[in-house]
């Protein structure tokens, strides 16, 4: 029987890698920037698969992990404007 | 409900994770793969409150799937998709690619599994329930974010300020949105001020229930992107000084607050246990409406122009106009 | 008896998003798509929501699934209507 951090921490790893290949294939900015935030979804997975194991010995997931993707999801988005705004300025240079 | 019918459950879910994720990436036209990329932060929410972390969810909808898609999408409007493919890759290229990705993959499940087989060592849950009662708050998460990891919180604000300021500092806004027709027009004059009433909700039910200033901050921002979405190009945001105090506010009270208490002899955001609760809204409270006010400028991409911010989504109705 | 009510419920909903789903993909053209998603998930939504409500046993919950139906309710109405007028336009200005 698999487990429920078993099955989604293994997830995790799956969109992690194909993130990072696609960011590594892509040629667009713009889908790039989309497949790292694919990559970014599946350490978050990871990261919540380790909290849910904390469930059987406290009864609750542990809260730390929580915390510091709720973090990251707030950081990755403004990483994801500050990339787009980057790219928007290098395309607009390019077009001069 | 039975074991089986749970792991059944989450097998799917994983494999429409899986799923929508690779399609989203592989896809060659972006603006599909962002419609699967919107779809996959909702069904990551989805997961996330299958994993039993709501905090999570709430920010997974508005967040990552909500303010990240109206970004993107934003993006692939003003930016005409080159036609021509790139070059195909060399087939060693693609041949290492995929080599390296598989063993990464293994290498890091490899990983992942020992950890999770290690199991039962000593977690930080443990610290974060024997001390909740001193936090002020009832909620770990919050308890964890504001208070026993502070730290990590203040530089999280700092790193969201500076990534707008490397937004406003590359910028000019990017242009606005026509007027809407009339059922986007009805729908946006009810959703504004729900969302607006969500937000003060999700910022005061943080204390002792999922939600608190990030999940705010994010609701208050859904308005923000809505209104410009209805043709308001400063999407409701204040007057350009007001916009910039609000947009430090988080960071500044978080400091204020933090150096307030060491005048009293405790450490650098090391609250006393009988203030805690009030010092914590105090800062969550400045840090919702900084989240908000720069996640719309990210939004926006630049100052929003002069002339739209004596603008309202009704004289604009009234002059009837486009521009 | 409200358990079976419920579960006959959640079932029918599940049979109209299930209904929903199979014209999306198989009706051919974009209006006549939006058309089965619109009225055959809101239905199903609908349906889904009344049912868990009478489970819950909560008059809170249950009016917290009946605004979330609601507001779906509105915000594919919007949709539906924003996707039809922005199809209507391009066929307009070809």
């Amino acid at each position: 029987m698999l487990s429920a951090e078993i099955i989604y921490g293994l997830t995790g790893v799956g969109l992690f890698t194909l993130g990072l290949r696609a960011t590594l294939l892509q040629a667009s900015l713009l889908a790039r920037i989309l497949a790292i935030n694919v990559c970014g979804a599946g350490v978050f997975l990871m990261f919540v698969s380790i909290a849910y194991q904390g469930l059987a010995q406290m009864q609750v997931p542990d809260p730390v992990p929580h915390a510091l993707v709720l973090t990251g999801i707030v950081v990755a988005v403004s990483a994801t404007a500050l990339a787009l705004a980057l790219g928007r300025r290098l395309r607009e240079s390019k077009d001069e | 409900m039975n074991p089986l019918l749970w792991m059944l459950l989450d097998l799917l879910l994983a494999a429409m994770l899986l799923g929508l994720g690779w399609a989203a990436v592989a896809t060659r036209d972006l603006k599909r793969g962002l419609a699967l990329f919107i779809a996959f932060g909702l069904l990551l929410a989805l997961a996330w409150a299958r994993l039993r972390a709501p905090d999570l969810a709430l920010a997974e909808a508005a967040i990552g799937a909500g303010i990240a898609g109206a970004l993107l999408l934003a993006a692939l409007r003003s930016e005409p998709q080159d036609g021509q493919p790139a070059a195909a890759p060399s087939r060693v290229f693609l041949l290492t690619l995929n080599l390296f990705s598989v063993l990464l993959a293994v290498a890091i499940a490899w990983a992942l599994l020992s950890a999770l087989a290690m199991g039962d060592g000593v977690r930080l849950a443990q610290a974060v329930t024997e001390h909740l009662s001193q936090s002020g708050v009832s909620n770990p998460v919050t308890a964890v974010l504001l208070n026993f990891r502070a730290y990590d919180t203040l530089l999280e604000l700092a790193v969201i300020l500076s990534a707008v300021l490397g937004v406003l500092a590359l910028g000019p806004a990017r242009p606005g949105y026509r007027l809407p027709g009339p059922v986007l027009y009805g729908l946006i004059r009810w959703l504004v001020p729900l969302l607006i009433v969500t937000g003060g909700y999700l910022l005061w039910v943080g204390a002792h229930a999922p939600g608190g200033a990030f999940q705010a901050g994010a609701t208050l921002a859904a308005a923000a992107v809505l209104l410009r979405l209805g043709g308001v190009d400063a999407a409701g945001l204040p007057a350009a000084v007001v916009s910039r105090w609000l947009l430090a506010a988080g960071l500044l009270a978080f400091l204020a607050v933090g150096l307030l208490v060491t005048a009293f002899g405790y450490g650098f955001v090391q609250y006393p246990p009988d203030l805690a609760a009030g010092l914590i809204l105090v800062i969550e409270s400045a840090a919702t409406l900084s989240i908000a006010v720069a996640l719309a400028l990210a939004y926006i991409g630049g100052w929003p122009s002069r002339r739209a911010q004596s603008g309202s989504l009704h004289t604009h109705t009234t002059e009837g106009g486009t521009h | 008896m409200i358990d079976v009510v419920a579960v006959g419920l959640i079932c029918i909903g599940i049979g109209f998003f299930a209904a929903g789903s199979i014209g999306l993909l198989r009706l051919p053209d974009l209006h006549s798509r939006l058309h089965a998603l619109t009225k055959a998930d809101n239905l199903g939504l609908g349906l889904v929501a009344l049912g868990i409500a009478l489970v819950t046993g909560s008059l809170v919950i249950a009016l917290k699934l009946i605004l979330i139906w609601l507001l779906v309710l509105a915000a594919s109405a919007a949709s539906a209507n924003l996707i039809a007028r922005h199809a209507l336009d391009r066929r307009e200005q070809p």
